[in-house]
C-alpha cells in the first residue's frame, strides 16, 4: 500500500491506484475529460495534470500511478496555468451553443471553464465545422462540433460492449467520432455513451428538448426492468411539467454500484419507463358490470373486494401475485393471505417471449424481484391457478399487473378463465387486456411513484425510493392491500413501506437484520443465504421447490 | 571529406543486389556476429556511441539493453523506415542503394535483442524503395540468410507523417489508427502487439555492421565524445548541389554547407534548418554549430533526422512558417488536445498574417500558445511543432511584423 501526499496530505492506497483515484480518496478532485475509471486509459484530454515533486513539468495523473513517497500537487500554479491552456484548447473550436445544448447544465466543458478556465477568450478565427445532429442509432444523437474527442464512448464500445461500432476518423482538428461503415450504435447499452461523454456531443435522443437539466429532481431508484435490479437515478420534472407534454420523468440515470452494475444500465431498463406518464395509466379505481363500467372511490372498492374475499371460500379465490412487486407488497398481500386462508397463490406467469441475457448486465428473467416473490411464497408458477379457473374451480381471481393475454398462455385458455371467474379483480398501473376484463381495477403506484424495496438475483436487497407523486388516486400495492385488513378483521398499523419492511425483517429469516437504514443506496445482500423458502405463511407453497436458477 | 561508412557501396550501379553486397564483403559482420553473445553485441554498440538517426538520438545499444530480462515471449525488432520529416531524404537512398546493409543490420540487432521476427515499415510514398528492399529481403531468403531463425515483414504506410513516431507506428502496425501510445509503458516493455519491442530508425541499423566488423572504437572514433560514426546529411533549399552527404558528425553546419556547393540563389544566407522540419530555425550567424546531437542541442535546436534546409535572402519566413504551420495542421493525428487544437489554430493565424490580414496580438499569441501546449502531450510531435513556430517568429520577427497592416 504506497503512502503518498496529495497538497500535504498524506494518505495511503492500494498499489496500481492511480493519482486521480488517489487524489479521490484525499478528497480532491482532479478535473478530468478521458478518464472513466469503468474504462482503458487514454490519456489524450491532457486536463488531468498535476505536478509531481521534483519533476520537470506537469504530467497526467490518470496514467500516472501512485508510489511510496510521491509528492503530489494539484493546484500549483504551474498545474493551474497549464489546466487553463488546456480549457482554452478544449473550447477554441467548441461552438459555444450552450443555450440550445441539452448538456448545459451538467456540461464539464462549462463546469471547468467557471472552475479552471476563465480566461478571456483568442481565438478570433473561422472555427471548424463538423456534422451535426447525426443520429447514430435509435437513442443517440451527435453533435461533432461539441466533441472534444476524449473517445471515451469508443472505448465504451469496444471495450464495455465489444460491439466496437464507433471510431475516430479523419485527423487533427478535422478528427471527429462517427460510425465505423455500414453500422449503427444499436447495442444494448448504447446509452451509456450519453452519460460517459462529458459534454453535449452525446444526447440522448429520448430526452432531448424535452427539459433544461436545472429543472430537474432526482430521486435513487432501481431498475425495474429485470433482475439484475441496476442501480439508477430517476429524474423527474415537476417544476416544468409543460416542457414535456406533461411527461414527469425525463430520463434514467445509472447510479454506481460496484456489486450490481457498476456505471452502466441497459437500453431496456433506461428507456423502460414510459409506462408511468402514458396515458392508458389506471387513475382511479373502476367497476365493470356487464357492458357498463364506472369509476368508483377508494372505499367503494376496497368495501366490495373484501366483501367478495369474506363472502368466497378461500378454496375458492385465486391470486395471482407478481414478480414485479416489491417486496413490502408482497409481504403485505402474503398478511392478507393468511388472514383469508386463501391458498390458490402463485406468481410467475410465463413471457410471450423468453428474455434475453447476456454477459454484463442483462437476466432473463425480466422480474425485479422473483427472488423476493419466491421467499415470500408468491413465486410459483400460475399455471395451476389458471387450470382452476378453467375449471370452475374458483370464483373470485385477483390477478397482480400480469397481462395474462400476454403470455406464453394460450389466448383461449387464458379467455376461458376469465370468463369462468365470477369476480376478477386487477391490480396494476396500466390498462391491459386482462384488466379490461376484470370486474375491479384497483389503480397501483409505479415504482417511481413510491419507496419499496428489491431483491435481485444475488439475493441483493435493494431500496427504491419515491422520486413523483402517484398519477390520479394510484395507490401503492401494500396500501391497497393494507386498507383491506381492517375490513377483514386484522388492521394493520403500517403506513408507511418502512413499516412493512420492518415487518417483512422480524418475520422472514432471509430478511433477518436487514432495515432501511442498513440497506442504504447500495443495498445489502441477505444476511443468511436463503436456502429454504422460509415464509411466514409457511405451507402456503405447493411443492415447497427451493427457487430454481433457471428462471432467474 | 573524411571517411564514407554508410553511403560506402553507393557508387555501384548494382549496390543494390545481393553479390554486389556480398563482392564489398557484405554480410562478414553477420558471420561475425553470429557467433558472438547477444549482450557483448549490445555492449559493442554501446560502446560505439551509436545514437539514434531517426530525430531523437538516444543512444542504441542502451535502447537495446531495455529488453526486460525475464520476458519469455516474443520480442519484436522494428525498422522505422517511414521517413517523413519534411527535408530529409537519407533513408530512401539506404533502402533503394544498400537494402542488404539493413538486412544485415537487422540480423544483428535481432541477435542482440533474442528476436526472431522484425518488421519493416516503409513509408507508403516510397515505391522504388519499397521495391528495391523487397527484393533484397527476398534474395536474402534464398540465400538462407533470413528464414533461419529470423524473419522480416514489410509493411507499408497509408501517409501518414505521425506514423514516423515510433509508438504510432507500432499502433499503425497493429492494424489500428496511428496514435502514438501513452507511456509508459515504452516499446522495450511494451510494445508492437503487446510484447517487448525495439523501434530503429533505416540509418541507424545500417551503421551497426560496420561498427561490429571494425570495432567499437574505430566508429567511436569517427565522431564526437557522445556521438560516434558518420551519419547522412539531407541537404536542400538553396544551396548549388543539394543532395545526400555523409561526414563525421563532428563536422559544422557552415562545412556542410560549403560542401554542398555553398548557398544558391541570391548566394546570401538567411537561415538554416539543421535537422528536418522539427528544428528550431538557425540564422546566418548561428551556423559555426557542430552538427551532432550535442552540438546541436546547445545552440537551442536539434540534429534531428539531419535534414538541412538552406534558405537564401529572397526566401520569406512567414511564408516558410506557414507552409510548415500548414502541414503540422495536416499531420497532427488529433488525439491529444493541445497539439490537435492549436497546430491548426496557429495555422490559421500564420496564414492570415502571410495574406495581410495579420493584427498585433497575433505573434505574441502564437508564441504563448505554442509555449503554453509544449510538453503536454503524448508524443514529441507536438514538441516538434513548436520549434519552428517559435524559432522562426522570434528570430525573424521584423519580417512577420511588416506584413501586418499598420
Amino acid at each position: 500500500m504506497p503512502k503518498l501526499t496529495v497538497n500535504g496530505k498524506e494518505i495511503e492506497v492500494p498499489a496500481g491506484t492511480n493519482l486521480i483515484e488517489a487524489a479521490r480518496r484525499a478528497g480532491v478532485e482532479v478535473p478530468h475529460y478521458c478518464y472513466h475509471p469503468g474504462l482503458s486509459i487514454a490519456g489524450q484530454c491532457r486536463l488531468c495534470m498535476v505536478d509531481l515533486e521534483k519533476a520537470p513539468r506537469p504530467t497526467i495523473a490518470c496514467n500516472t500511478v501512485a508510489a511510496d513517497g510521491m509528492v503530489v500537487l494539484t493546484e500549483s500554479d504551474r498545474v493551474r496555468e497549464t489546466r487553463k491552456s488546456i480549457m482554452e484548447f478544449h473550447l477554441i473550436n467548441h461552438p459555444l451553443d450552450c443555450p440550445v445544448c441539452d448538456q448545459a447544465g451538467e456540461c464539464w466543458l462549462q463546469i471547468y471553464y467557471m472552475q479552471h478556465g476563465l480566461y478571456d477568450p483568442r481565438m478570433t478565427d473561422e472555427k471548424v465545422h463538423k456534422p451535426k445532429a447525426v443520429p447514430l442509432g435509435p437513442h443517440v444523437i451527435l453533435d461533432a462540433e461539441r466533441c472534444i474527442l476524449c473517445s471515451r464512448c469508443v472505448r465504451f464500445c469496444d471495450e464495455i460492449t465489444g460491439t466496437g461500432e464507433l471510431g475516430i476518423f479523419e485527423r487533427g482538428d478535422h478528427s471527429e467520432i462517427g460510425l465505423f461503415p455500414g453500422r449503427e450504435l444499436d447495442n444494448k447499452y448504447s446509452g451509456n455513451v450519453v452519460d460517459i461523454c462529458p459534454v453535449g456531443a452525446l444526447t440522448d435522443r429520448d430526452f432531448r428538448f424535452q427539459v433544461r437539466v436545472w429543472y430537474l429532481e432526482t430521486a435513487k431508484s432501481v431498475c425495474p426492468g429485470c433482475a439484475r435490479g441496476c442501480n439508477i437515478e430517476v429524474h423527474v420534472n415537476r417544476r416544468r411539467p409543460h416542457h414535456a407534454d406533461g411527461r414527469r420523468v425525463a430520463r434514467l440515470k445509472p447510479r454506481f454500484n460496484a456489486d450490481v452494475n457498476s456505471w452502466w444500465l441497459c437500453d431496456a431498463g433506461r428507456y423502460g419507463f414510459g409506462f408511468v406518464d402514458d396515458t392508458d395509466r389506471l387513475l382511479v379505481p373502476g367497476h365493470r358490470e356487464g357492458e357498463t363500467v364506472s369509476d368508483a372511490t377508494w372505499d367503494e372498492a376496497i368495501a366490495a373486494v373484501t366483501a367478495t374475499l369474506r363472502r368466497v371460500p378461500p378454496e375458492a379465490i385465486g391470486v395471482i401475485a407478481s414478480p414485479k412487486m416489491a417486496n413490502e407488497d408482497l409481504f403485505a398481500l402474503s398478511r392478507l393471505l393468511d388472514v383469508c386462508a386463501i391458498r390458490r397463490v402463485a406468481g410467475q406467469v410465463p413471457p410471450r417471449v423468453p428474455g434475453d441475457q447476456d454477459n454484463l448486465l442483462i437476466r432473463a428473467d425480466k422480474n425485479p424481484n422473483a427472488l423476493g416473490a419466491e421467499l415470500l411464497g408468491l413465486g410459483d408458477d400460475a399455471r395451476a391457478v389458471l387450470d382452476a379457473a378453467r375449471g370452475r374451480q374458483i370464483r373470485c381471481l385477483w390477478i397482480f399487473g400480469h397481462d395474462l393475454l400476454d403470455s406464453a398462455w394460450p389466448e383461449a385458455e387464458v379467455l376461458e378463465a376469465l370468463r369462468a371467474v365470477e369476480t376478477v379483480i386487477f391490480t396494476g398501473t396500466n390498462v391491459n387486456r386482462t384488466s379490461v376484463r376484470a370486474h375491479w381495477v384497483l389503480p397501483a403506484a409505479a415504482w417511481v411513484e413510491r419507496d419499496g424495496t428489491y431483491t435481485n438475483f444475488q439475493g441483493r436487497v435493494q431500496r427504491f425510493r419515491q422520486a413523483v407523486e402517484p398519477l390520479g388516486q394510484a395507490l401503492a400495492e401494500w396500501e391497497i392491500v393494507g386498507r383491506m385488513l381492517a375490513p377483514l378483521g386484522e388492521p394493520s398499523s403500517a403506513t408507511r413501506a418502512e413499516h412493512w419492511f420492518r415487518q417483512l425483517a422480524a418475520t422472514v429469516p432471509a430478511f433477518a437484520g436487514l432495515s432501511y437504514q442498513s440497506l442504504g443506496d447500495a443495498g445489502r445482500l441477505f444476511a443468511v443465504t436463503p436456502t429454504s423458502p422460509a415464509v411466514g405463511a409457511a405451507g402456503r407453497r405447493g411443492a415447497g421447490a427451493p427457487p430454481s436458477e433457471a428462471n432467474r | 571529406m573524411a571517411e564514407i561508412v554508410l553511403m560506402r557501396n553507393f557508387s555501384r550501379p548494382d549496390s543494390h543486389t545481393l553479390s554486389a553486397y556480398r563482392a564489398a564483403g557484405g554480410y562478414a559482420a553477420w558471420d561475425k556476429a553470429r557467433e558472438m553473445e547477444p549482450t557483448a553485441i549490445t555492449e559493442e554498440v554501446k560502446k560505439a556511441n551509436l545514437r539514434g538517426l531517426g530525430g531523437a538520438g538516444f543512444p542504441t545499444g542502451t535502447k537495446w539493453s531495455f529488453i526486460p530480462k525475464t520476458h519469455t515471449g516474443p520480442v519484436y525488432l522494428v525498422v522505422n523506415a517511414d521517413e517523413g520529416e519534411p527535408g530529409t531524404f537519407k533513408d530512401r537512398y539506404l533502402l533503394e542503394r544498400d537494402p542488404h546493409a539493413l538486412i544485415e543490420g537487422m540480423l544483428i540487432a535481432a541477435r542482440a535483442i533474442r528476436c526472431t521476427l522484425g518488421f519493416v515499415y516503409v513509408r507508403g510514398e516510397y515505391v522504388q524503395p519499397w521495391r528495391r528492399f523487397g527484393t533484397a529481403v527476398k534474395e536474402a531468403y534464398d540465400a538462407g540468410l533470413l528464414g533461419q531463425g529470423f524473419d522480416v515483414v514489410i509493411h507499408r504506410g497509408a501517409g501518414a507523417y505521425i506514423c514516423g513516431e515510433e509508438t504510432g507506428l507500432l499502433s499503425s502496425l497493429e492494424g489500428k489508427k496511428g496514435w502514438p501510445k501513452i507511456k509508459p509503458p515504452f516499446p522495450a516493455i511494451k510494445g508492437a502487439f503487446g510484447q517487448p519491442t525495439i523501434v530503429n530508425n533505416v540509418e541507424t541499423l545500417c551503421c551497426v555492421p560496420p561498427i561490429i566488423t571494425r570495432g567499437a572504437e574505430w566508429f567511436a572514433g569517427l565522431g564526437t565524445k557522445t556521438q560516434g560514426g558518420t551519419r547522412m546529411y539531407s541537404v536542400s533549399g538553396r544551396v548549388k548541389q543539394p543532395a545526400v552527404y555523409e561526414a563525421p558528425v563532428s563536422i559544422t553546419l557552415r562545412q556542410l554547407i560549403e560542401a554542398a556547393g555553398g548557398v544558391s540563389g541570391t548566394g546570401r544566407l538567411k537561415a538554416v534548418v539543421p535537422g528536418g522540419g522539427s528544428a528550431a530555425i538557425l540564422t546566418a550567424d548561428e551556423i559555426d554549430v557542430a552538427m551532432d546531437v550535442d552540438g546541436l542541442k546547445t545552440a537551442g535546436s536539434m540534429i534531428g533526422s539531419a535534414g538541412v534546409v538552406v534558405m537564401d535572402e529572397s526566401v520569406s519566413i512567414p511564408e516558410a512558417l506557414m507552409v510548415l504551420a500548414r502541414f503540422y495542421a495536416h499531420e497532427s493525428c488529433g488525439q491529444c488536445t493541445p497539439c490537435r487544437e492549436s497546430t491548426g489554430w496557429i495555422y490559421k493565424m500564420v496564414h492570415r498574417i502571410v495574406e495581410g490580414r495579420g493584427r498585433k496580438e497575433d505573434l505574441d499569441t502564437i508564441l504563448d500558445v505554442a509555449k503554453r501546449g509544449a510538453g503536454t502531450t503524448i508524443c514529441a510531435f507536438y514538441d516538434g511543432a513548436v520549434g519552428p513556430y517559435i524559432s522562426y517568429i522570434e528570430k525573424f520577427r521584423g519580417e512577420f511584423e511588416a506584413l501586418v497592416p499598420k
